[in-house]
């Protein structure tokens, strides 16, 4: 009972391979990496194996595949423009990822790997990290513009360069938190709620509102799966804004 | 924050047990497992990344591309059918209006020559008609004045007829001559 009641608990690694210790690393295939595994085997199967025929008339996984490209396509072209197509595999990769790790998450008992922080800021990173290396290549030096923007008068760049270097290095901060955050707060939420119910249950005649807790857990159940796909989104759009810096840092 | 309901664990194990269950604090802000979970995140977004950008989008893009070169070859086809079938429906319509104005031309034509013709006959018809009349005016005319001459040598004999049985004796020539000019003049 009171482990069962434990929100925390959910959230713990269970190592099912040990590899021994890196210092005081635990390096060790933990569900955490099978739920990664298994979200790149259900992103194959719709993008792959169900794309194999080809087919001019496609079918409802080969649509959903489409659908799913189309939608970041788009997003990607208008978020950051000309030339942005390079980066098609990277946020179409990143907002696979999420969304099915989100949802594989929202199964009953199942673990959700983006509840992780360090998770989400290795793909933030990833995301700053080509920004950096790419505008770098592309632009050279030229990519510092970034940090400067146009038709700001001399006296105030000084301040405006030391907010949009701080706004810079905020970003995968921000990027990982936002993440993060609400997959743990959701989860922890829906523990809660849910093990209001038969505690109430257990506790005689407060058993009479149990029903209460257990509507708030199925409304809460019904946020949570649109805050897995928005935060999946959101993931996907801000990481392609971030990118439009690289492509065209002079703004 | 953890073990909320675990008195005797203090007892039993001193570090271990909370360690294998919450290691010592909130799951997330484990650091002894960051370095594990970057490998398989590492190997795991490395792997999807390789099938997306080699595999899956490639051929996603070509299935797209495709289907609109198909759709868009076939919209080619059909607006090609339709211009051709406009041409047609124009080239019929522009057939039927020849056809129409020729049949009104032949209908025209055809009226005029046969108003000419019934006009000519009438004209000849008129013309015979009118000789004709003069002819029996003339005939009528001659046969008058042989009438009216005949009536002069009639009324003359029976005059001088008409003189001698009353007289006896037949008159003179001259004075019956003058007495029928004046009847006839006194008419």
């Amino acid at each position: 009972m009171a482990v069962k009641m434990d929100p925390i608990h959910q959230f713990e690694l269970k190592p099912l391979v040990s590899f021994g210790h890196i210092g005081n690393q635990e390096i060790a295939f933990t569900q955490s990496a099978l739920y990664m595994f298994s979200a790149v085997g259900i992103i194959a199967l719709i993008t792959i194996v169900a794309t194999a025929n080809r087919s001019v008339v496609p079918g409802r996984m080969q649509s959903m595949a489409e659908i799913f490209y189309d939608f970041i396509g788009s997003t990607l072209r208008q978020s950051a423009g000309h030339g942005s197509e390079r980066f098609m595999p990277l946020i179409f990769s990143l907002f696979m990822f999420v969304l099915v790790l989100n949802m594989l998450g929202m199964i009953p008992y199942a673990f959700a790997v983006t509840s992780h922080i360090i998770v989400t800021f290795a793909l933030a990173l990833l995301v700053i990290g080509t920004v950096i290396v790419y505008g770098f290549m592309a632009h050279g030096t030229g990519f510092l513009k970034v940090f400067v923007p146009s038709g700001v008068p001399g006296w105030l760049m000084p301040m405006i360069v030391a907010i949009e270097i701080v706004s810079f290095i905020s970003r995968p901060i921000s990027l990982a938190v936002r993440l993060f955050a609400n997959v743990l707060a959701g989860h922890i939420a829906l523990k809660i709620f849910a093990g209001f119910v038969p505690a109430l249950l257990a506790a005689g005649a407060w058993g009479i509102i149990s029903p209460l807790p257990l509507a708030l857990s199925i409304a809460v159940t019904a946020l949570e799966f649109l805050v897995a796909g928005l935060q999946a989104y959101v993931f996907a759009t801000l990481a392609s804004i971030y990118l439009s810096d690289a492509l065209h840092p002079g703004h | 924050m953890a073990q909320p309901a675990s008195p005797t664990a203090p007892n039993q194990a001193t570090v271990v047990v909370p360690d294998s269950e919450h290691g010592g604090g909130f799951p997330p802000f484990q650091s002894h497992t960051f370095l594990s979970q970057l490998i398989w995140l590492a190997l795991a977004f490395g792997l999807l990344y390789y099938l997306m950008a080699k595999i899956a989008l490639p051929r996603i893009q070509g299935i797209l591309h495709d289907r609109a070169t198909r759709l868009s070859g076939d919209l080619d086809e059909a607006h090609r059918m339709k211009a051709e079938a406009e041409a047609a429906g124009a080239a019929y319509e522009r057939a039927l209006s020849e056809a129409q104005s020729k049949a009104r031309a032949i209908s025209a034509d055809t009226r005029n020559s046969v108003a000419q013709e019934t006009d000519a006959r009438r004209k000849s018809l008129e013309a015979e008609l009118n000789e004709r009349l003069v002819a029996s005016e003339a005939t009528i005319k001659s046969r008058t004045a042989e009438a009216m001459g005949s009536v002069r040598g009639i009324a003359a004999e029976t005059a001088s007829a008409i003189v001698e049985r009353l007289t006896g004796h037949s008159p003179d020539q001259a004075a019956l001559n003058r007495a029928l000019d004046k009847t006839s003049t006194a008419h």
